[in-house]
């Protein structure tokens, strides 16, 4: 090698390697291949099936009780002390989160809110599946003393005492029960309660336990009805996916930067977060360990081992007397799996609406959505169970892709704008 | 999820059984009708038939029928296995026990499926499938009949 040689060797690289990282960021991502574009298709809005029946809600898809429903989610007498409605911690505009690490209404709850947007598609509810409807999930949290805290008999009472809630309930219900008499009656009264309420629901007659619990049922079937209709809208990432199943590059391009298509690649390629992202939800709704670590000072969360003990013996599940469901067919309880590797497992959570769901986890463990990438690259030991995620070995700009990609699955909810704020009669 | 007429029939003829004794003849003879219809209807079962696979000992073979088709993830359904010798002739009274997974990422399906009736001519209702993830799939199906252990294995890509 000459000495001239040697120079313009040294030269090149010097301009190369700096540039290095910008050359990363130009270079056009590859068309995508037929079964690429399959794969974008099923993470489309566009494909979200029609909402899926709930044989075990007989009012589920009737309008007048997604309306009753509206009225009760947004209204605080559903509580102990008259401030807490479902709307404290499942605000609209955070896409029916709190922003917070776990839940806050009376006390702390134990986990962190999950959005309910999409929830109607799922099997099962709460991080852990404890409850396998959306209308037996209403229940627990209004008589959770770190909740609602209030008792069952003081929501039959509520819907027997509002004259709107009586003739919505009795149109679609059917006449309620004369629950004046104070010795049939008390004042308050559950079998989840404080143990005066919980004296109080033993004291009182087995049919009338029965005519309270169904009402109180039925509060949970019309809340349920409502909380169906919170569905996700179109975003970014729906509309490049359209252009791209289009052949419209000029629409692909100005939807999407070059990073977001890379990203976009890591997702269902490289860093498999597709497997259980799936769908147009972008959740599979099952339970995984990934080896979230436990928040400092609690012991490990054993997640699903213990919802699906809780769900098996739920007085409201679908194989429940309360259920609408005459063929008990109900196969997700019927055939649920139980085993080690449920130890520890949290239900996946929808990718979309990111940008107001923070923080992430089942206790809001992650604040941002780089410490979850960060997590999942690193794929530490579980303190329970066994993670079943693999360390993913992406560099620092990949990551960056991955969020940049991320960030595309925001957008609107698909939800009557009325449906989204409270009624004038509780907002007032 | 549509059902298939053979599950509502046999949910039917189920709860008919059950009706007491004031309905009990009707309850039979229903009973009885439904039972030759689904048998009827079980001999065009529904969908696209897929297979067979051999045992592993190489003398029975199964096939099988989804009322979810094509396959799809996320949604729980249910199969219609076909158990027969390798000549061909249906085998009745077996055993089956059905395990699952994706061998790639060492875990299991995300339900417990269970055989939950024979429906005559060697088929046999599996109820309760449901894949979670994309990718590839195996189904383990033990085979206890005629006096014999056997094994199918049906790969799938979903």
């Amino acid at each position: 090698m000459t000495r001239t040689q040697a120079w313009i060797l040294a030269v090149l690289a010097c301009a190369l390697v700096p540039g290095a990282g910008w050359l990363q960021r130009t270079v056009a991502p590859p068309a995508w291949s037929d079964a690429e574009i399959m794969m974008l298709q099923s993470l489309w809005i566009n494909s979200l099936p029609a909402l899926p029946e709930d044989p075990s809600n007989a009012v589920a898809a009737d309008p007048r009780a997604a309306t009753l429903g509206w009225r009760l989610f947004f209204d605080p007498r559903l509580s102990a002390n008259s401030a807490i409605s479902c709307a404290t911690c499942h605000q609209p505009e955070r896409a029916f989160t709190d922003g917070r690490a776990k839940g806050r209404a009376l006390g702390e709850s134990a986990r962190n809110t999950r959005s309910m947007v999409g929830a109607a598609y799922s099997p099962w509810q709460y991080w852990d599946g404890r409850r396998d409807s959306l209308w037996s999930q209403a229940l627990s949290p209004l008589e959770d003393v770190a909740e609602h805290g209030g008792n069952r008999m003081q929501y039959a009472r509520l819907m027997a005492l509002d004259l709107t809630y009586r003739s919505s309930y009795q149109a679609l219900f059917g006449s309620l029960p004369d629950l004046s008499d104070s010795s049939r009656f008390p004042a308050a009264a559950s079998p989840e309660g404080n143990d005066a309420e919980i004296a109080a629901w033993q004291s009182m007659s087995a049919a009338d336990r029965r005519m309270v619990d169904e009402i109180f049922s039925n509060v949970g079937k019309a809340l349920a009805a409502y909380q169906r209709l919170l569905v996700p809208g179109a975003s970014r990432f729906d509309t490049y996916v359209g252009a791209v199943i289009d052949g419209d590059t000029a629409l692909q391009d100005k939807a999407f930067s070059a990073d977001e298509v890379w990203g976009l690649r890591l997702f269902i390629d490289k860093a498999r977060c597709i497997e259980c992202h799936n769908g147009p939800l972008f959740t599979n709704n099952e339970f995984h360990n990934t080896g979230i670590l436990s928040v400092p000072g609690e012991l490990p969360d054993r997640g699903r081992a213990d919802g699906l003990r809780q769900v098996m013996v739920d007085q409201f599940n679908c194989l429940g007397e309360f259920s609408d469901d005459p063929t008990r067919e109900c196969a997700e309880l019927r055939f649920a799996r139980s085993g080690k590797e449920l130890l520890g497992a949290m239900r996946t959570p929808t990718l979309r609406d990111l940008d107001r769901t923070e923080p992430f986890m089942h206790k809001g463990q992650l604040p941002t959505l780089a410490a979850v990438l960060e997590h999942y690259n690193l794929a530490p030991l579980a303190m329970i169970g066994h993670n079943e995620a693999e360390p993913l070995r992406l560099s620092r700009h990949e990551l960056e892709q991955l969020e940049a990609f991320l960030d595309t699955l925001s957008g609107s909810l698909a939800v009557p704008p009325d449906f989204l704020q409270a009624p004038r009669s509780i907002a007032q | 999820m549509p059902e298939e007429p053979y599950e509502n029939l046999f949910v039917m003829s189920e709860r008919a059984v059950g009706a007491g004794n004031a309905v009990a003849p009707a309850a039979f003879i229903l009973a009885l009708l439904l039972f030759f219809h689904a048998t009827s209807a079980s001999a065009q079962l529904p969908g696209t038939t897929t297979g067979p696979w051999t045992s592993r000992g190489g003398e029975l073979q199964i096939s099988y029928a989804s009322n979810l088709e094509p396959l799809t993830i996320n949604r729980i359904h249910s199969w219609v296995l076909y158990v027969e010798t390798i000549e061909g002739i249906p085998v009745a009274d077996a055993e089956l026990t059905v395990e699952g997974g994706m061998p790639e990422h060492d875990h299991g399906l995300p339900t417990r499926p269970r055989v939950t009736r024979y429906l005559g001519d060697g088929q046999y209702l599996l109820e309760g499938m449901r894949f979670h993830m994309p990718g590839a799939w195996e189904i383990q199906i033990a085979i206890d009949a005629l006096g014999k252990q056997d094994v199918v294995v049906i790969a799938l890509t979903l």
